[in-house]
């Protein structure tokens, strides 16, 4: 029977990886958004896991919720993504340092 | 049992594709493998009685936004050397990183407290559940979530608009300022001779 806690393990381990992503490729900002994704994939797992096991409805609205407003930031990150290819020709984001901070 | 085989089968599915994702030399390569974490998660959430959202992951994510990705990945003209070269200088630093906090996580998710089974699910379909949650309770945040949407498309196109570039302008102060010499040459041409 599966419990709680395999779900919980297995959204603690795609964070993990995930995060772990962020440090590997801290210089391609493509990768970095997927992992943010990875992330927020891992996030709703622990919803959905937590939903149910509770019986209670209201996890999977949330989840609802956050596809909805990754989806948005993930477009908008890609059109600046986009943007900035067009004025610096790169996406390096050891470049990225015109605002020197 | 047999839930249990497939969670297992597809979590390992799932965490190669993640690791994958993040290892991927290619960024091409890492959006496929995310599509297939992508999917491999949606089984599992089937698993967890949430079959609306599995399909709505697989239908949002894996058709409009990996397809979004995959699109800019494509068009962007990236030098994959300069981008990877700090890989396995940190690749030490980010696995112990990773490794701890998932240790940290484990010891407190696997503990007694979370070992609980599901409860007998009630005999309604989870779209006409998640349906009357959201229309009801939820009908101001639903909206606010599709204002949400409208503002990042608007964004996102005004963000990546080109204006065009062949309307032609007059320019006043030009005018204004131009002098006789820069409109008018005069040129002293010899008379011809009558013969």
């Amino acid at each position: 029977m599966l419990v709680l806690s395999d779900f919980l393990i297995l959204g603690a381990v795609l964070f993990c990886i995930s995060m772990a992503g962020i440090f590997l490729n801290r210089k391609n900002m493509i990768v970095l958004l997927m992992c943010i994704e990875l992330m927020l994939l891992a996030v709703n797992m622990n919803f959905l896991a937590f939903s149910h096991f509770n019986g209670n409805i209201h996890g999977q609205i949330f989840v609802f919720f956050i596809l909805t407003v990754a989806a948005a930031e993930s477009a908008i990150g890609l059109a600046i993504l986009v943007v900035l290819f067009r004025n610096k020709r790169t996406i390096n984001v050891e470049d990225l340092d015109s605002m020197k901070g | 049992m047999i839930l249990k085989v497939i969670f297992y089968l597809f979590s390992a599915i799932l965490v190669f594709a993640a690791v994958r994702v993040i290892t991927a030399k290619n960024p091409v390569h890492a959006a496929l493998n995310l599509v297939l974490a992508f999917f491999s998660s949606a089984v599992i959430w089937m698993l967890l009685h949430a079959e609306f959202l599995a399909i709505t992951l697989i239908l949002v994510y894996v058709g409009a936004v990996m397809i979004l990705f995959l699109f800019v990945v494509m068009m962007l003209d990236i030098n994959m050397a300069v981008l990877r070269e700090g890989f396995n200088r940190y690749l030490p630093f980010g696995v112990l990183i990773g490794a701890l906090i998932l240790l940290e996580m484990v010891l407190v998710v696997g503990s007694k407290f979370f070992k609980t089974t599901a409860p007998v699910a009630e005999n309604i379909s989870n779209t006409l559940m998640l349906g009357r949650a959201l229309y009801n309770d939820y009908i101001y945040a639903f909206e606010i979530a599709a204002v949400i949407l409208l503002v990042a498309m608007v964004a996102a196109i005004s963000l990546t608009i080109r204006p065009p570039r062949q309307t032609k302008y007059q320019h006043p102060s030009e005018q204004v300022k131009v002098k006789r010499e820069d409109r008018v040459r005069l040129l002293k041409l010899p008379a011809e001779k009558s013969e």
